[in-house]
Order: C-alpha cells, then structure tokens, then sequence
C-alpha cells in the first residue's frame, strides 16, 4: 500500500476520528462545535484531494498547460465550507441562549437541571 | 410556458419569499406571504405530479446547462409523491401557524419564524426534487439548519439544548452523506443520479463504493432516525413549537426516508443493495427493534407530545421494514406508509397543538375531561389514533394491510406478527390519552373552550384525509406502487 | 325499490339516524322519536328484502375500492338476511326498552347512549351484509369501537377496567390474529369474497388449514370461545339495554356469524371435514360450552350468570359450524337466531328487576316473582327457549344440532349438548322458580313484629310499560319461533344445499 502517497487521505481519517471523539466525549457545548469543524473540515480536505490530478496545474487555463486538476470538487467544497460555517454560526448561537437560559454550557450540569425539573416538561 | 419551469419554481418560490418575509418585518404580512407561498408550492407540486402521471418523469436542466454537468432537477413518481407530500403539510400548517405562534412566540419573533419555516419548506422540497447528489446535500443543509432554529424557538428551555442535540448528530449525519457522495464522485466522476446509476455498476466491486454507501446509508438513517439512531428526536419534537412538530413530524423524516431510498434503489440498484450486500438483513431487524421498542417506550411517556414522537420512531420502523424487504410490495408498503404517516401524525400534532394553546400543557394529566371541554380537538386526537393503530377505514389500516401482505410475499411470518404487534402497542398508548380525556372529569370550573377554527379546520382536513385516504386509496397507494415499480427496475 | 336501494337504505338508515339523534339532542321526546322511526323503517327495508333472498336472489351493491381488487361489497345471503333480520327487529324492541330503563334510571349521556347504539347497528348491518371478508373486518372493527363508549357509560373506575378488556382483548385478537389470518387468505387465494363452497379448497394443506382455523376462530374474538371470553362478562358494566341487544345479540352474534361465514365460504365444508381441522375447533367449543355452564352456576349476580351463559350458547354455534355438516350449521344459523329472542327477554328481565326493585343479585330476589309476575313469567318463557324446550324455539335449533353432531358421526358431542342441556336447567330455572316459589326475606332488624303480614312487596311494582311490553313481546316471540321454525329453516337451506 502506498501509504506516503496517500498521506492526506491519512490526515482527512486522523482530524475526522479527532473531531468525531471531541463530538462525543467533550461536554462542553463549545468543544463539541470546534469537534464538529474539525469533523467538517476532514470531509473539505478529502474532497479537494480527490480533486487533485497527477501533474495537474491549478485550473486556470494558461499558456503551455496540458493538465488541470479537477476544480469541481474545489467549488464543491466552497459550498460545504459556507455550510459549516452556518452551521458553527447557529450553534454558537444556540449556545448562547442555553447559557442564559441554564447559567452554564456544561452537559452534565444542563442534563442535571433538567432532571431536577422533570416537572416542566 | 410556465408549466415547463414547474420544477424550477417549486423551489425558486418559497426560496425567494423567505428572506422576502422578513423584510416584511410585521407577523401577519410575513404570514400571508409565507401562506399564499405554501398554497403555491402545492400548486406546483400537484401539477407536477400530474404532469409526470400523464408524460412520465420530467427533466428540467438548471440554467440550461445539460445533464450530468449541469444540475438537473428531475422528477420521476417518486420525486412527485414526495413533493406533494411536503407541500400538502406546509400549506395545512401555515394557516394553522397563526394563532399557534401568536400565542408560543413573542410577537417580535415571528417574522423570522416564518422566514425560517419557508427556508425548511425551500430545503425539503428541494432534497425531493433535485437528480443531483451534491444539491441534495445542499438542500438538506438549508433545511435542517432552519429546522434546528425553528425547534430552537420552543418556550421551553429545554428547546435549546435540544435543537443543539440535533444540531449536532443532524450535522454529523449530513457530513457522512456528504463523504459518500464525495466516494461515489471519486469512483465515478459524476454527480448526476441517473449518471451515477449507469457508471456504479462497473466499479461496483471497489473498495470506494462500498464505503460510499456504508457513509450514505448510516448518514441517511441518522436523519430518518432509525433506531438507533433516533436519539434525537424525541426532545426536538416534544419541545419545539406545535406547529413545528407537526410539520417536522410530518415531512422532514419523511424526505430522508426518500433520500435512502432514493440512493439503494435508484442509484446503487437493488441488484447491489439488496442481493450482493443483503441490506435488508441490516434493516430489517433494526425496524423491528424501533417497532417493538419504541411502542414500547411510548406507553410510558406522560408528556404526549413526546409519547407522539416515539410512536413516529415506531412508525419509521414500518416505513423502514417495508422498504427493507426490498421487493415492489414491500416499497409500496413503505411508501403508502410514508404519506399514510404523514397525514395521520401531522393531524394529531396539530389536534395537541390546539389543546396546548386552550390547556396549556401536553402532559397526561392536564388532558383530564377534554372530551367535554375540547370535543373537536379531543375526537380529532381519536380518529388520528385509531389511524396509527391501523383500524379499518382509517389509511392506518391500509398500510397495514399492504405491509403484512409484503411480509407474508416473502413467507415472514414472524414480521407479520410483529407489525401487527406493534399495532397493539399502538391501541396501549392512544387508549390511555383516551381513557383521560373521556373518562376523567374536567377540573373544576373548566368550561367548554375549543380552539380557534383557523387552527380546527387545518387538523381536520388532515385527520379527514386520514379518513379519506382509508376508503379510496387510489392516489395514495396507486402512486405508491408505480414508484415502487421504478425503483425495482420495472417499467414506470 | 330495488333491492340495491334497499341495500343501501339499510346502511344508511341508522348512520343517519345517530346524526339525526346527535342534533336532537335537547329534546329528549323527538331524539328517541328518530331512534324508533329508525328501527321500525330499518326493520321494513331489511323485510322487504326477504322474499327476494327466499327466491334466491343474492343482491349486491359495491362501494368502492378500497385496494386494488379488494371492494367494499355488500352482498345479501340468507345467513346475513337472518342475522339483519334479528337485529334490526330487536332494535325496534330494545329501543323501547331503552326509553323505559334510561329514563327510570336517570342514566346521564343518553344522547351519547343512543348515538352509539345507532352507530353499531349501522356496523351490524354492515357486518350482515358484507360480501368480503375485508368488508367483514371493517365493520367488525367498527362495531367494537362504537360499543366502547357504551361499555364505560358509567364512566366509574370498574367501568374504565371492563373498557379495557373489552377493548384490549377484542382488538388485539381482531387485529392480531383475525387480520393476519385474512391476510393469509388473500395471499393464498387471491380472493376474499364469500363464494359458496369456499375459497380455500384445494389451494392449502391440511395443517395450514388448521393453523388458518385456529387464526379465524380466535381472532373473532366477538365469539367468545374460551380462554378468550372474559371481555363478555365484563361488558354487562353497561347498562341493561346495552347488555341485551350488543351482549346478547348483535356484538356476540356478530362473531359467531362470522365464524359460520368463515366456515361456509371461506373454508368450505369439505376442507373443514376431510383435513380435520374441524376436529379441535370442535373440542374447544365443547369445553367452552361445558365450562361456561358450569361457571354460570356460581354466579349470584343475574346479570354475570346471563353472560356466561351467553358465552356458553355461543359456543353452540362455534360447534354447529365446527361439524361442518348441513344439519349442523343449519343448527348453528337457527341457533343465532333464537338464542337471540330467547336472550334478549332474559336481559330485558333482569334490567326490569334492576329498575323496579334495584336487586342485581339472586340471592336477593326470592318472591319477587309474586310482585312482579309477569317480568318473571317472560324470564321463564326465555329460559325455556335457552334450555330447549319445546314449545319454544330454542327446541329446534339444539334439534337440528344434534342431528349434525350425528350426521358426523361424532356421539361424544351429542352428549356433550345433552349435558350443556341440563346444566342450562340448573342454572336457569331456579332464578324464576326462588323468584315464585321462596318467602320474601323480612327485614331482619326490625324483626317479625314491625313486618306487615301480607307479602312484603316494600313498595315494589311491575318495571314501567315501556321495559314490560318490550319483554312480553320478545317472550311472546320465543314460542312464535317454535311454530314459524320452518321458515327460517327455508330461509337457510340454500348455504347447506347450494
């Protein structure tokens, strides 16, 4: 196996189980968004790899250039960056109003408020 | 002319009267904007459904650019049913949304709930329309970021942290259909799903495909949340507003269902999905956990909001089953289910929006003597019931029918009884809201106070088309079946 | 009007009928006006089909359908013919009974009593009429949720937990097993109609046959075949006239009607007979029968013996029809008819009891058959006819069973229905002979001296006109059955003979 020449395919699986675990393992609401970026970010890197063709040059059309890479997937990706960042954006603010709704953005404190006052809802 | 740019403008539509809405900036001109926008995309998506049961499927090349480069939005039985579905339930719930948010959200919030409404209609419409991966995953962004702000705004606190909950595994299950679309592009060079479909047989055998459904199928079922997988979804429905749980309730698990079903079938075949890799042993057995259990766990809850939103993971075990077994009855099954449910859940979320804004709480014990004091609401909760048990003349029924009959095709007697099964959970948890309701006594000095009638007649027509779609069922099942038709591979 | 109108009249009369009692709600006098003009012209249109079915007519209306070769279809034949004759010529009878017991009791909701009744008559018709089994179902399905409401009229604690029965074991059996087992049906045969001789014949094995029975048997749960009866006695929570023509006749009824229906055209008597799966269902008939009977004994509350006795008579037909000869089920049929007549007067008895003396228990009601003689003397005309003894009608249809049990050579069923027989004495005549022939019990405190030497009637009278007449009339009809036997027997012998 060509394990240096796909060295960013290695890199897009390490930052993906990276965010995937502050996901899951992290309570505090910010960690679990900068996991969920770092998660996000790994699939951007994945697709703008497979972008990349063997010799290829940039794809901007220019004298004596026979190969581009692909700029599909690039522009793809543009859009998956403005996805992210919406959603960031939405839970950052969402983290905003459990701050002043509970007085933390811990989980287990927010999960223990919530048992406490089961009565609510 | 305009006929021709029907798919176009069922998205473009609400799309543009979104941010339009809140400009507008005062509730009730967002309102009727958001309301003759929803009753316009109904429009559409019933001509369109007409169009493709008269022409067969329609093809229509974003900005002219042709298929498989440019983005085609492409409209076969299936891409219609679901459509209308959508469609059908926004346009019933936005009349209905008035007076629900008028007395949920305050007033200043109510521009942006429309916008952010329209937005979630503009999304699921799209996912149901679009013949390209990528715009899929694009849609399905636009929507579930406005659900996640559209559940957010519960009165409930507990709203908050249960929007950020399906934030985050939304995303997380967003990101996996975007990384096996990224697969299948790397396998194939295409993103076009009619493209797709004629290259992945050639490299059906890679590694790369293989992973790329593993990513799409686990991404999808986070979405559709299939047990187990539906972590989720109880607190979002249970503590967004009524209106919103009944639309959400009604389309949004709904469209991920097509989006599975829409990839295993249409784009990997069933040839792939079905007999090389024998999903169905992976699904089967996953649906009939979520009936069993989750039937189960619903007759416990005492918030009714919430036991409604268990029974819908236990419905989605049906919908899955059917579409498990992988055969033409059973996809029809899954589908006629699929808009059956839809119906009948949206009717009851809305009959327990109107006792929520007259009673003030879903829980149990505050439903005590509605059957006095709420009569219409009280009886439309009922009949919506009696639908999701799946008595005789309501579209419960027919699902039923349509799925034990797919069960016993295939000679699965144990399925057969676990759907029916589940139908028996079903009659323990109506019946105690019924018991309570009818049975009880009403508090003293409640008087007899029923919803307003903008928002009785919204939860009528939908517990009616319950009714209605029990008796004739020739769109309901008829479309469902030529669907299932081309998704088998036969002639549409 | 042709008998398609007539078809359809009969549907619709009483589902207009609960609308029409919805509305007139406030007025107490014209809403039982629109129940009894209900009654009386259902009862005309469902006659008025009769002479057609004798001729051999099989009229039928389709409605629509519902799934693809699947209609709702309502066809006429002389078993349904029978079954809408009786209930809807009781209806007639129990509305004025109704009248009568509603309004001395002062039982609240009586709009919502009546529209419920209203409501499963429409499902009875329905039930009768339907010429598939999937229309069957429907309307089975509806017929017990229309009776819920009426099972928890009370609205007390015992009548939420009798609601619960009644709903959870008719539901989960109907849905449970019955759906499943039609289903089957349809997968295997492609058809669900009634067609005579069956539709299974020929296309399943002899134990699949078995296995589909058993599926049918049990998940008619309206049958009440045992261990699945208990819902039965715990519908008498209702109040009387619920008991009498629901418990008594059209729910209970239903079921067996559908078992019969089942058995003649679904199954086929052939099939039934050569691969044996009559045999158990049989066996469990008799069980039934014997152990409901022995039950009955014990029960000191009229109302819990008049049920177990009920179940123990349903499963009389279940037993005609299990034999799957010609005498047998022309029994079975006959039976669905004068158990019926015989009863509704025992229930309409002891709702009179209720309401003129406020007894529920046996024990309590020695000599008040010297008050009320002739509550008393109909209650013994009705338990003649249960018992079969001519001349009543109930003579004929045990007649014609034991003949089929004959005819299938099985004699340990004969006596099994002699046995039944005896205990149907046992439990039945001693109720009017302590009611005639036993003192009335003193008041005990205030000793001999405070009691008034003649006959302490403490006040009690006959029931009122409107629950005596209904009771005469339907004892009455108890001995014109014996003599008029013969017409139902015309009316039958075609599903036998075909």
């Amino acid at each position: 196996m060509d394990i240096p020449g796909l060295y960013n395919y290695w890199i897009v699986i390490v930052l993906m189980m990276t965010g995937f675990y502050i996901v899951i393992a992290r309570g505090n609401l910010i960690k679990k968004i900068v996991g969920l970026n770092i998660f996000q970010t790994s699939v951007f890197i994945l697709y703008i790899s497979m972008g990349k063709v063997d010799g290829g040059t940039a794809p901007i059309i220019a004298e004596g250039v026979e190969r581009y890479s692909n700029p599909l997937p690039h522009v793809l990706i543009l859009t998956a960056i403005v996805v992210g960042i919406a959603t960031t954006a939405l839970g950052l603010a969402l983290i905003v109003r459990i701050r002043a709704a509970y007085g933390t953005i811990e989980e287990d404190e927010i999960h223990a408020q919530n048992t406490m006052k089961d009565a609510d809802g | 002319m305009i006929a021709a740019h029907l798919p176009i403008l069922q998205i473009v539509v609400p799309l543009v009267a979104a941010p339009a809405c809140l400009a507008l900036g005062r509730g009730r001109a967002a309102w009727l904007l958001a309301l003759a926008v929803s009753w316009a995309a109904l429009g559409i998506a019933g001509g369109l459904l007409a169009t493709v049961l008269r022409d067969g499927p329609v093809s229509y090349a974003l900005g002219n650019w042709a298929p498989p480069w440019g983005i085609e939005y492409r409209v076969d039985a299936l891409n219609a049913y679901v459509l209308l579905i959508v469609a059908a339930i926004g346009a019933v719930v936005l009349p209905y949304a008035r007076r629900s948010i008028a007395d949920e959200l305050p007033a200043h919030q109510h521009a942006a709930f429309y916008t952010a409404f329209l937005l979630c209609l503009t999304g699921l419409l799209g996912v149901a329309i679009t013949g390209d991966a990528f715009n899929l995953f694009v849609f399905l962004e636009i929507s579930s970021l406005s659900s996640y702000v559209l559940i957010g705004l519960g009165r409930n606190r507990r709203a908050l942290t249960a929007a950020f909950q399906y934030l985050v595994m939304g995303t997380i299950g967003a990101t996996f259909i975007v990384i096996g679309i990224g697969l299948l592009y790397m396998a194939t060079g295409t993103l076009n799903m009619a493209d797709l479909a004629a290259r992945i047989p050639a490299v059906a055998h890679s590694r790369t495909v293989l992973a790329a459904l593993a990513f799409l199928a686990v991404g999808a079922t986070l979405k559709i949340a299939l047990f187990p997988l539906h972590g989720w979804l109880p607190n979002a429905y249970a503590y967004a507003p009524s209106a919103v749980t009944a639309f959400l309730a009604a389309t949004a698990t709904k469209v991920s269902v097509y989006i599975l079903v829409r990839f295993l079938f249409t784009v990997f075949g069933p040839a792939y999905s079905f007999e090389q890799l024998a999903l169905h042993n992976l699904i089967v057995p996953f649906a009939v956990i979520a009936i069993v259990v989750c039937s189960t766990v619903a007759i416990f809850q005492n918030n009714v909001k919430r036991m409604l939103a268990y029974s819908s993971v236990a419905q989605i075990g049906y919908m899955m089953l059917g579409i498990g077994l992988g055969t033409a009855t059973g996809i029809s099954a899954g589908l006629v289910h699929l808009f059956n449910h839809a119906l009948m859940k949206g009717g009851l979320f809305l009959a327990l929006g109107c006792i929520a804004l007259r009673v003030g709480s879903v829980r149990l014990e505050a439903l005590a003597g509605l059957g006095r004091t709420m009569p219409l609401s009280a009886f439309a909760f009922v009949i919506g019931g009696l639908s999701l048990i799946g008595v005789p003349l309501t579209n419960g029924f027919i699902s039923k029918w349509i799925l034990v009959q797919a069960t016993l095709e295939q000679g699965a007697w144990g399925l057969a009884l676990v759907v029916l099964f589940g139908s028996l959970l079903a009659v323990a948890y109506i019946w105690r809201v019924v018991e309570v309701a009818y049975l009880r006594p009403p508090p003293d000095g409640a008087r007899r106070r029923e919803a307003p009638l903008s928002m009785l007649i919204p939860t009528w027509i939908l517990i009616g088309a319950s009714v209605y779609f029990g008796i004739d069922t020739s769109l309901s099942l008829g479309v469902a079946e030529i669907a299932a038709r081309i998704l088998t591979g036969g002639a549409g | 009007m042709s008998a398609q109108t007539l078809i359809w009249l009969s549907l619709l009369i009483p589902g207009l009928a609960a609308v029409g009692i919805a509305l007139t709600g406030r007025w107490p006098n014209v809403r039982e006006a629109v129940t009894l003009t209900a009654a009386v012209l259902l009862f005309a249109c469902v006659a008025a089909l009769v002479p057609d079915v004798v001729a051999g007519g099989r009229p039928d209306v389709t409605l629509i359908e519902m799934l693809p070769g699947l209609p709702m279809r309502f066809v006429v034949e002389p078993l349904g013919m029978l079954f809408a004759l009786i209930a809807s010529g009781l209806w007639i009878i129990n509305s004025l009974y109704s009248i009568g017991y509603m309004r001395s009791n002062a039982e609240a909701h009586q709009t919502r009593f009546y529209v419920c009744f209203a409501i499963a008559l429409a499902s009875t018709m329905g039930v009768a009429f339907a010429g598939n089994m999937m229309t069957l179902f429907v309307f089975y399905e509806a017929l017990t949720l229309s009776t819920y409401p009426l099972v928890t009229h009370k609205g007390n604690e015992e009548a939420k937990r009798a609601g619960r029965l009644y709903l959870g074991i008719l539901l989960s059996t109907s849905i449970g097993l019955q759906l499943l087992a039609i289903v089957w049906t349809w997968a295997v045969a492609g058809t669900l109609d009634f067609t005579a001789g069956g539709i299974l014949s020929g296309r399943v094995s002899g134990p699949v046959a078995g296995v589909l029975l058993l599926l049918y048997a049990y998940g008619i749960g309206k049958a009440a075949l045992m261990p699945l009866h208990r819902w039965l006695p715990a519908a008498m929570v209702a109040p009387t006239p619920v008991s009498a023509l629901l418990h008594a006749v059209a729910v209970v009824k239903a079921g067996v009607f559908t078992v019969v229906k089942v058995v003649v055209y679904i199954f086929g008597f052939d099939l039934i007979r050569e691969t044996g799966a009559g045999d158990w269902l049989a066996a469990i008939a008799a069980a039934t029968l014997l152990i409901a009977s022995l039950v009955a004994m014990t029960k000191d509350n009229l109302k819990a013996r008049l049920a177990y006795s009920t179940v123990s008579q349903l499963a009389y037909v279940v037993l005609g029809a299990a034999l799957a000869t010609p005498a047998a089920v022309l029994g079975a049929g006959m039976h669905i008819a004068m158990h019926a007549m015989g009863k509704i007067t025992l229930f309409f008895c002891a709702g009179a009891i209720y309401t003129a003396a406020h007894k529920t228990e046996i024990s309590e009601m020695a000599g008040l058959g010297r008050v009320m003689p002739l509550t008393f003397a109909a209650f013994l005309i009705g338990a003649l006819s249960i018992i079969g003894l001519p001349p009543m009608g109930g003579t004929w249809s045990k007649w014609y069973l034991m003949l089929g049990a004959v005819e299938a050579d099985r004699l340990v069923m004969v006596v099994v229905l002699m046995i039944s027989s005896l205990l149907n004495i046992a439990y039945l005549v001693p109720v009017a002979a302590r009611a005639f022939f036993l003192p009335a019990p003193r008041p005990a405190a205030l000793g001999a001296a405070a009691a008034p030497a003649a006959p302490d009637s403490g006040g009690i009278r006959e029931a009122p006109l409107f629950c005596l007449i209904p009771l005469c009339l339907s004892a009455a009809g108890c001995i014109v059955l014996f003599f008029y036997a013969d017409a139902i027997y015309d009316l039958l012998r075609p599903i036998v003979q075909p």
